[in-house]
C-alpha cells in the first residue's frame, strides 16, 4: 500500500516537471543538448554535470557499502544452504547405498547357503535312490536270470518231450497209412527233421 | 507546442528547466538531475528491498533485484575474471544508472537524462578515469606497455603507439556517443510520429483513419525503444567490464 502511494505521488509530480519544461524566455536554437551559449540552458547543462557527478557518487557509495554487500550475503547464504542440503542429501544417499549393499550381501549369503543346503539334500537323496535302485536292479537281474534258467530248463524238457511226441505221432501216422511202423527208423527220421528245422 | 508553424519540433523535449523553484534555479538543479535522483532512489529501493526480504525462496521483487545482481555479477565475472569482484559495485552502478535513465525516459512526461551528450560523456569519462586509475594502480608504469603490444617490430612503434593511444581515448567518445545517439534518435522518432498522429488526425473525416498509421508505427517504436533502453545499458556495462579486463590484465 505504501509502495503504491509512493508510486502514485511520483506519477503525479511528473506532469508538473514536464509543465516546467519549455518555459525559457529565449528560444533554444538547434539541439538543447549542445546549447551552451543559451543563457539558461548553458547554465543548466553545466549544473547538470555537477549534480550528475554528486548523484552518481551517491549511487556508487550506496551500492558499494550498503545495498550490494547485503544482497550478496542473501545470495551467498542461499548458495551455502543449497550446498549444505546437497551435502546432507549426498551423505544420506551414501548411507542408504551402504545399507542397500549390506542388505544385498546378506540376501546373497542366505541365498547361497540355501543353495548349498538344497544341493546337499539333493545329492543325499540321489545317492540314496541310486543305492536303492542298484539293489533293486540286482534283485531283478537275479530274478530274471533265475527265470531265464527256469525257462531254459522248461524249454529243454519241452524240447525233449517234443521228440517223443513227434516220434509217437509219426509212428502212429505211419502205422495208419501203411499198416506197420518201424520205431527205430521213425526215430531217426524225426531226429533228422528236427535237426533240419533247428529244434534238436 | 509540438508544432510551431509548419515545422515539427522534436527537440524541445530535451530542453532543461530548473525544478524545486528558487532553490533549484539557484543551484541549476534541472529536471534531468531530478530523474537521476529518481533513478538512484529506485535502484537503491530495489536492492534494499531485495536485501531486506532476504528470503530463501525469493518473491517477485526480491527475484528482480537478485537477477539484476547476478546478471551484472556474471557479466563482470565472465569479462574480468575473479579479480573483477571488487569492481562489481561500480559496474553495477553504471548499469543501473543507465538502465533506469533509459527506462524512466519511456514513461510519459518523464525526462531521459541519457539523451544528453554531456551526461553520457560525463559517465564515459568517469568510466575512463576509473579504468585508467585501476590500470595504473595495478601495473604502475608498466601500464604504458599497453600502447605497444609485445613482440611487435620496433620500427613500427611510431605508427602503433599513436594508433593505440587514439583508440584508447576514443573509448570515451564511442561509449558516450553510442548511448546518446540511440536515446536521442529513439525519442525524436517517437515525437515525430506522435506529431504526425496529431497533424493527420485533424484532417477532417478521413483524419483518424490516416492517423492510425503513424500511431501503429509509434506502438512498434515504443516496444523497440524498450529493447534499445535495455540493450544500451547492457552495452555500456559490458564495455565497462571489457575495459576493466584490459586494465587488470593488460591485453
Amino acid at each position: 500500500m505504501r509502495r503504491v502511494m509512493l508510486l502514485a505521488a511520483l506519477a503525479a509530480t511528473l506532469p508538473t516537471i514536464a509543465m516546467a519544461a519549455s518555459s525559457s524566455a529565449v528560444p533554444v536554437e538547434g539541439m538543447p543538448q549542445l546549447a551552451f551559449s543559451h543563457p539558461e540552458q548553458g547554465r543548466l547543462l553545466v549544473g547538470q554535470i555537477v549534480w550528475q557527478l554528486l548523484i552518481f557518487a551517491a549511487l556508487v557509495y550506496l551500492m558499494t557499502h550498503v545495498a550490494l554487500p547485503r544482497v550478496g550475503a542473501v545470495i551467498e547464504e542461499r548458495h551455502r544452504r543449497i550446498a549444505a542440503d546437497l551435502e546432507a542429501a549426498q551423505a544420506a544417499k551414501a548411507e542408504a547405498d551402504a545399507a542397500m549393499s549390506a542388505h544385498h550381501a546378506a540376501t546373497e549369503a542366505a541365498r547361497s547357503e540355501a543353495r548349498t543346503a538344497v544341493a546337499s539334500a539333493v545329492q543325499a537323496a540321489q545317492a540314496d535312490s541310486d543305492a536303492k535302485s542298484a539293489a533293486l536292479n540286482a534283485r531283478l537281474a537275479a530274478q530274471v536270470a533265475e527265470a531265464e534258467a527256469r525257462i531254459d530248463a522248461a524249454r529243454a524238457t519241452a524240447m525233449g518231450a517234443i521228440r517223443g511226441v513227434a516220434a509217437d505221432t509219426a509212428e502212429a501216422l505211419v502205422a495208419r497209412l501203411v499198416g506197420r511202423a518201424d520205431r527205430a527208423k521213425v526215430d531217426v527220421a524225426v531226429g533228422r527233421a528236427l535237426e533240419a528245422s533247428g529244434r534238436a | 507546442m509540438a508544432v510551431e508553424g509548419k515545422t515539427i519540433d522534436a527537440l524541445s523535449q530535451f530542453e532543461l528547466s530548473p525544478v524545486l523553484g528558487i532553490f533549484g534555479d539557484a543551484v541549476s538543479f534541472s529536471q534531468s538531475n531530478l530523474f537521476m535522483v529518481v533513478a538512484v532512489a529506485l535502484t537503491f529501493y530495489l536492492m534494499k528491498a531485495t536485501a531486506d526480504r532476504g528470503e530463501l525462496v525469493p518473491g517477485r521483487l526480491q527475484a528482480l533485484g537478485e537477477s539484476a545482481y547476478e546478471f551484472v555479477a556474471g557479466m563482470v565475472r565472465d569479462q574480468v575474471g575473479d579479480d573483477g569482484r571488487k569492481y562489481f559495485p561500480f559496474v553495477f552502478s553504471v548499469f543501473m544508472f543507465v538502465l533506469f535513465g533509459n527506462m524512466l525516459g519511456m514513461l510519459p512526461y518523464a525526462f531521459t537524462f541519457t539523451s544528453h551528450i554531456m551526461v553520457t560523456l560525463t559517465l564515459a569519462l568517469v568510466v575512463f578515469v576509473v579504468v585508467t586509475g585501476v590500470a595504473l594502480s595495478i601495473h604502475g608504469m608498466h601500464f604504458f606497455s599497453y600502447f605497444f603490444p609485445e613482440g611487435a617490430p620496433k620500427w613500427l612503434a611510431p605508427i602503433i603507439i599513436p594508433v593505440e593511444v587514439i583508440s584508447y581515448f576514443s573509448r570515451v567518445v564511442s561509449l558516450s556517443v553510442r548511448l546518446f545517439a540511440n536515446m536521442v534518435a529513439g525519442h525524436v522518432m517517437l515525437k515525430v510520429f506522435a506529431t504526425f498522429v496529431v497533424l493527420l488526425g485533424g484532417l477532417g473525416a478521413v483524419g483518424p483513419f490516416v492517423a492510425a498509421m503513424p500511431l501503429a508505427v509509434n506502438i512498434a517504436l515504443v516496444g523497440f525503444e524498450f529493447l534499445v533502453a535495455f540493450l544500451q545499458a547492457y552495452v555500456f556495462a559490458i564495455l565497462t567490464s571489457i575495459y576493466l579486463h584490459d586494465a587488470v590484465h593488460l591485453h
